[in-house]
């Protein structure tokens, strides 16, 4: 026998320690089955933790505070020009990775949910092989696929260590502030990113291939963000391509395509946010019965059972909207599922937002889609012009909607721009879960003067009920079914 | 046009069935008649044939789903036909329901994909309802689709899905899938098929240790509806005795191996089911059914006798009809090839329904006694437990003698509606007589 040949056996093996794995494993170990998790960094946080919502949600903070000790002289408080201190910044980024990784540690020692660091290839649909781990295989009942993502460069461009082109996961180690940055991509990894690097000082500029810049959200939505945007970076191109990156000792040069003056410029730092592909290639699902679509991403049914009826799969692996929410939920849905119970990933509004300020959030359906499937809806909006806690804070290009079928009243999607949206979609999830009507919804007290209230005030305004804004005489248009 | 293929109706009451297997894949060509699936419908296994020849264009069910009389099951391309698109049938009717709330095949969501840009409305889209209520209909193994809404803007309330289930329960349905010697009285809607009255909702197990849940399927489902339907309705009453066949073995013995040599099985059963038809033609009650509503008991002048059988799917009743006009050597044939042909799912329904009167035989597996359930609708049931070697002691006049014989203990239920205990010992001590006195049999082919 040599090192490594020691099998251990476990009720549910999860592979993957990033929310999708731990949500699952947390909520197996708490319906009395064993578990183990192997990652291959042998800690619990993933993606999310230490390459992705939290450290960009704690610099989106840091360029919000920028900004609003900026602007507090209209407010009547000069706190001078801020410095930014980029040790410091990564150091307190850093810590608060670290003790949200502590607590992920200690919860699973709790639960006595076992962690193992290696890799994990599948030999077949009961077994699995440990790749640089001290353990050489695990035998397992059930297994939980929540492998992730990773992010994906431009063709003929590759993500070195430590170089100047950079994934979303090198920015957020903050290797330096560039002079200039290029974005490419105008998805919300780019808009963020992008506004982070430009509030320390970066001149960013961002191309996006196509028409418009987060184009899963409401325009109407991404307009007053665009506008911040704006002023922020130095360029906005949408329609522009990169036809060339070439990286030197001390800079890039990029040969952009479209709509711009200059194609051959230069760049301290250049970040791509194209996109994500699923991790399913090396991970031995050909010595299970698991199939993958024709983009990879691992094929689940509503149980998020794989085509193997061992193998269950969440997360970004198995494409659907990549996010940590939602890879949770389905963790959990596996979890149950695996233990017995009658659950299902059965989920009408999964919420997204974009952390950039002000900040985009939506959930249920969006009134473009609305359009296109040529639903009968109606669309009621409450600018937050007319929200005094909005006009107090200094926040007044919000706008809250709501987006509400035409016949049965009932909301079937929000949206919010302004600060503090992603808290507030909350209500909207919800509403669209619960299929509330827009009148359960102006009919609950909301706290006065908040921001929340915009939520109240946006379905008043549906029924002609808003305090703050006039009724409109002929009610909001409404499409047809054609 | 691509024809959608429902399941058709099966008859005898059936209204769904598992998949098994899908004898063809999409792509595949058919002719009219050829079995394209095999359907578990109740405890017998059916091939479903093709209804056109052609091009198997799609699948919509999988091995293991339940699938219901008028589900679309597949979608062929009749022969001659190119592929055109299916505008007109995807019309979506929009989700009806009835207004008592029943669920009938016609009221399923339309299952054809809708066409981008069609305007479908709520028929397309999810049944609104709180993520609680979804979950409890999940519990309930209730579909939302087919519950009527009362809450604003169509939504399905907790208290919708709680009474949509308690009334698949509890009122009128389509009977299950067959049971044992279901038979007849099943088919009549007046008789409804609880698997229990509104019992109180059950505990969360799984505070106390881990649980898992596996579906009521196929023959469990059936046994378990059945058990539930026979015990609530029967006032059971159960008689035990014991008869020494010490006689009988050894002639069971002496003729087993020329039973054996036409691929038959001589076992006790075979001489129980004659003993039984000797008694039930004396005690005609035991052959019979209460109509309660009309206030009848029905008399059955035909002995179709149904054996228990153990199979790996579970338990099944083959019925070997008319035992009162067939040879022991013909009983013994005929029960084996049922029995082997039960084993393996090869039976057909038919052969499971119009029994009078049931035996079951454990005593391969031992037991001194046990409370057999009579099956429904029939009249009683006899129980046989292991025959096992006992002292016995022979008394004449004045002297004793300790004897070893083999003493098989029988056990009778009964419906105590329809018969008394005193007519259940005169009928139970029949069978021992024919039993205990081997020749008595002679005396009956």
């Amino acid at each position: 026998m040599v090192m490594g040949e020691f099998t251990q056996e476990t009720d549910v093996l999860v592979i993957g320690g990033g929310p999708g794995g731990y949500a699952a494993a947390f909520r197996a170990a708490d319906l009395g089955l064993d578990v183990t998790l192997v990652d291959t960094g042998g800690r619990l946080g993933g993606v999310c933790l230490f390459r992705g919502c939290i450290p960009s949600k704690t610099l989106l903070h840091v360029s919000e505070l920028l900004y609003d000790a900026r602007h507090a002289g209209e407010m009547g408080v000069e706190f001078g020009d801020p410095k930014v201190d980029l040790d410091r910044l990564r150091q307190w980024k850093n810590q608060v990775i670290n003790k949200l990784a502590n607590g992920l540690m200690d919860l699973s020692k709790k639960r006595s949910v076992q962690v193992l660091k290696g890799q994990a290839v599948f030999e077949s649909s009961e077994r699995a092989r440990l790749q640089n781990s001290e353990t050489g295989h695990i035998k397992f009942r059930h297994a939980i696929i929540a492998t992730g993502s990773t992010a994906i460069s431009l063709p003929a461009t590759e993500f070195k260590q430590g170089g100047r082109i950079m994934s979303s996961a090198a920015a957020l180690s903050l290797p330096d502030i560039p002079g200039r940055l290029l974005v490419v991509g105008g998805g919300y990894v780019g808009v963020e990113l992008g506004s982070v690097y430009a509030s320390l000082g970066s001149r960013v500029t961002l191309v996006e291939a196509t028409e418009r810049l987060m184009a899963g959200a409401d325009q109407d939505l991404v307009q007053p963000l665009l506008a911040r945007l704006t002023g922020l970076f130095e360029a906005i191109h949408p329609r522009t391509r990169v036809k060339e990156l070439k990286e030197l000792d001390n800079r890039v040069e990029a040969l952009l395509e479209g709509e711009l003056d200059e194609p051959h410029q230069t760049f301290d730092r250049v970040l791509i946010a194209v996109g994500r592909s699923p991790n399913a290639k090396d991970i031995g699902l050909q010595n299970t019965k698991v199939r993958v679509d024709d983009r990879g991403f691992v094929i689940v049914d509503e149980q998020r059972r794989t085509t193997d009826p061992k193998i269950f799969a969440v997360g970004d692996v198995v494409g659907g909207v990549m996010l940590a929410h939602k890879a949770m939920h389905e963790g959990k849905v596996a979890a149950e599922v695996i233990a017995g119970r009658p659950s299902a990933f059965d989920f009408q509004a999964i919420p997204a937002v974009v952390y950039t300020d002000p900040q985009i959030a939506w959930c249920g359906l969006t009134e473009e889609d609305a359009r296109r499937q040529g639903r009968a809806i109606r669309v009621s909006r409450f600018p937050w012009a007319a929200s005094g806690r909005a006009l107090s804070m200094g926040v007044a290009k919000g706008m809250t909607k709501m987006i509400i079928d035409a016949q049965t009243e009932r909301v079937l999607g929000v949206g919010i721009v302004g600060r503090g949206a992603g808290e507030m979609i909350a209500e909207g999830v919800l509403a669209v879960e619960m299929g509330a009507v827009a009148e359960d919804l102006a009919l609950s007290i909301h706290p006065h003067p908040t921001l929340s209230e915009s939520e109240e005030e946006a379905a008043e305004a549906f029924l002609g009920s808003s305090t703050h804004i006039l009724p409109q005489r002929n009610p909001e248009k409404t499409s047809k079914p054609r | 046009m691509p024809r959608e293929f429902k399941l058709p109706d099966l008859g005898e009451g059936i209204h769904e069935g598992e998949v098994i297997e899908i004898l063809v894949s999409v792509g595949d060509k058919v002719i009219d008649g050829m079995p394209v699936l095999v359907v578990e419908t109740d405890k017998a296994t059916t091939e479903i044939p093709s209804p056109v020849t052609g091009v198997v264009q799609e699948i919509r069910v999988k091995p293991g789903e339940v699938v219901k009389v008028g589900d679309v099951l597949m979608v062929f391309l009749e022969e001659g036909e190119s592929e055109a698109p299916r505008k007109a049938e995807a019309k979506a009717e929009g989700r009806r329901v009835e207004a008592a709330g029943f669920p009938s095949p016609a009221d399923a969501p339309p299952s054809v994909p809708a066409p981008a840009g069609a305007a479908l409305g709520e028929a397309a889209g999810p049944v609104p309802a709180a993520p609680s209520t979804r979950r409890l209909a999940r519990e309930l193994g209730v579909d939302l689709h087919q519950i009527a809404p009362t809450g604003p803007g169509g939504r399905v309330t907790s208290e919708d899905v709680r009474t949509f289930a308690a009334s698949l329960k509890h009122v009128v349905e389509p009977p299950p899938p067959g049971a044992p010697g279901l038979a007849e009285a099943l088919l009549s809607p007046a008789v409804s098929t609880p698997m229990a009255f509104r019992a109180p909702s059950l505990p969360d197990f799984s505070r106390w240790g881990l649980v898992t849940r596996e579906p009521l399927r196929s023959v469990r489902r059936t046994t378990a509806r059945h058990m539930a339907l026979a015990w609530s309705q029967i006032p059971h009453v159960t008689h035990q005795d014991e008869v020494d066949i010490t006689e009988l073995e050894a002639l069971r013995r002496r003729h087993k191996e020329e039973i054996q040599a036409q691929h038959g099985v001589l076992s006790l059963t075979v001489f129980a089911m004659k003993a039984a038809v000797a008694a039930l033609k004396a005690h005609p009650r035991f052959n019979a059914s209460l109509d309660g509503d009309r206030e009848e008991i029905i008399l059955k002048h035909y002995y179709h006798i149904g054996v228990a059988v153990d199979t790996e799917r579970g338990l099944i009743v083959p019925v070997v009809r008319d035992v009162d006009r067939k040879s022991i050597t013909e009983l013994a044939l005929e029960l084996n090839d049922l029995v082997v042909r039960g084993r393996a799912g090869k039976i057909e329904r038919e052969e499971m329904i119009g029994g009078t009167f049931t035996i079951t035989n454990i005593g391969v597996l031992g037991g001194t006694a046990f409370t057999p359930i009579v099956n429904y609708p029939e009249a009683a049931i006899l129980g046989m437990a292991r025959a096992r070697l006992r002292p016995v002691v022979k008394e004449d006049g004045e002297n004793y003698e300790i004897l070893p014989r083999l003493i098989l203990p029988l056990i009778l239920g009964f419906d105590h509606r329809v018969v008394d205990g005193a007519d259940a010992a005169r009928f139970l001590g029949m069978i021992m007589d024919t039993l205990g006195n081997p020749e008595e049999l002679l005396m009956m082919v």
